[in-house]
């Protein structure tokens, strides 16, 4: 069953630090795992996580165009100070988490999340 | 032609600001009142070819980065890139689903899937590109906005 979760769900599905979140309770429509952000900019959907082992500003910048509200850093990868800073400046959540791309995308798929296909 | 333009300069040898355009595009844009799916579209379209001013057009002794203007009229959106880079041999290649001259170095930032150009095309109601090797391209989209 597809269901709709928080920003504060996924940070407890995947037992994240959370570095900047302004609004918990905004809700998330569908996931995206990623490295290419070509592919997130050609495939995501409305209202949605990203989730990436990529570090780079261009993560924000893509989020930032993408309407993406939330970011998931894999693998306990730590952004530099300046990515967090354009992330809060832009109103996008940054969480980290030590699950791999792999199962932190499974967590999120077996909990209701959808990948945004099909619609 | 009653509308209003705007230049954003896209400075070509700084992969770390490459986006800063499109992100003051998007911010002038939803100050005025455009519609959010309208702001988007625009966004993710300009966003491509910045990104592409910056890590195909320098080489070959060009320069990378070029000018983004942004013209808003009551119907429609124009964009229009423009970059004096090495330019694109084929063209019609170049608007090929995957077909990417990017170098690992690129795709290790994230770029790099020859998905940029086709996208940009998707997101636009009116799409058109001329190049020429040596001299750089010029991309123009329009958005409409009353659909
Ligand atoms: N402004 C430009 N100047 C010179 N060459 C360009 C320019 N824009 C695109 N190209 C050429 O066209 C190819 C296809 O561009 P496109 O944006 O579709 O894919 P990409 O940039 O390689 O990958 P992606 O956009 O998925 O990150 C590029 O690999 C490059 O060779
Ligand atoms: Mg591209």
């Amino acid at each position: 069953m597809r269901c709709v979760v928080t920003i504060k769900n996924i940070a407890e599905l995947l037992v994240c630090d959370i570095l900047t979140c302004e609004e918990p309770d905004k809700e998330i429509h569908t996931a995206c795992g990623s490295d290419m952000m070509s592919d997130v900019l050609a495939f995501v959907k409305d209202q949605a996580v990203l989730l990436t082992g990529l570090m780079n500003p261009q993560v924000i910048r893509t989020a930032e165009m993408m309407d993406i509200i939330c970011i998931v850093f894999v693998r306990g990868k730590m952004p530099h100070e300046s990515v967090i800073e354009l992330a809060k400046d832009r109103g996008i959540a940054v969480l980290t988490t030590k699950h791999r791309m792999f199962e932190a995308c499974g967590l999120l798929y077996s909990n209701g999340l959808g990948g945004g296909a099909g619609h | 032609m009653n509308g209003v333009s705007f230049n954003f300069t896209v400075p070509g040898d700084d992969f770390t600001r490459a986006g800063e355009a499109s992100s003051a595009i998007k911010n002038k844009l939803k100050s005025m009142g455009i519609p959010p799916a309208v702001v988007r579209n625009v966004a993710i379209a300009v966003y491509e070819g910045e990104i592409n001013m910056v890590i195909h057009a320098p080489g070959n002794g060009r320069p990378g980065g070029g000018i983004i203007t942004i013209t808003v009229e009551p119907e429609a959106i124009t964009m229009v890139l423009e970059d004096k880079g090495r330019g694109i041999e084929d063209v019609d290649k170049a608007m090929q689903e995957g077909y990417t001259t990017a170098a690992d170095e690129v795709r290790a930032l994230g770029f790099g899937a020859g998905m940029g150009l086709p996208n940009m095309k998707n997101y636009s109601d009116e799409f058109a590109i001329t190049s020429t090797v040596g001299v750089g391209t010029t991309v123009t989209m329009k958005i409409y906005l009353n659909k």
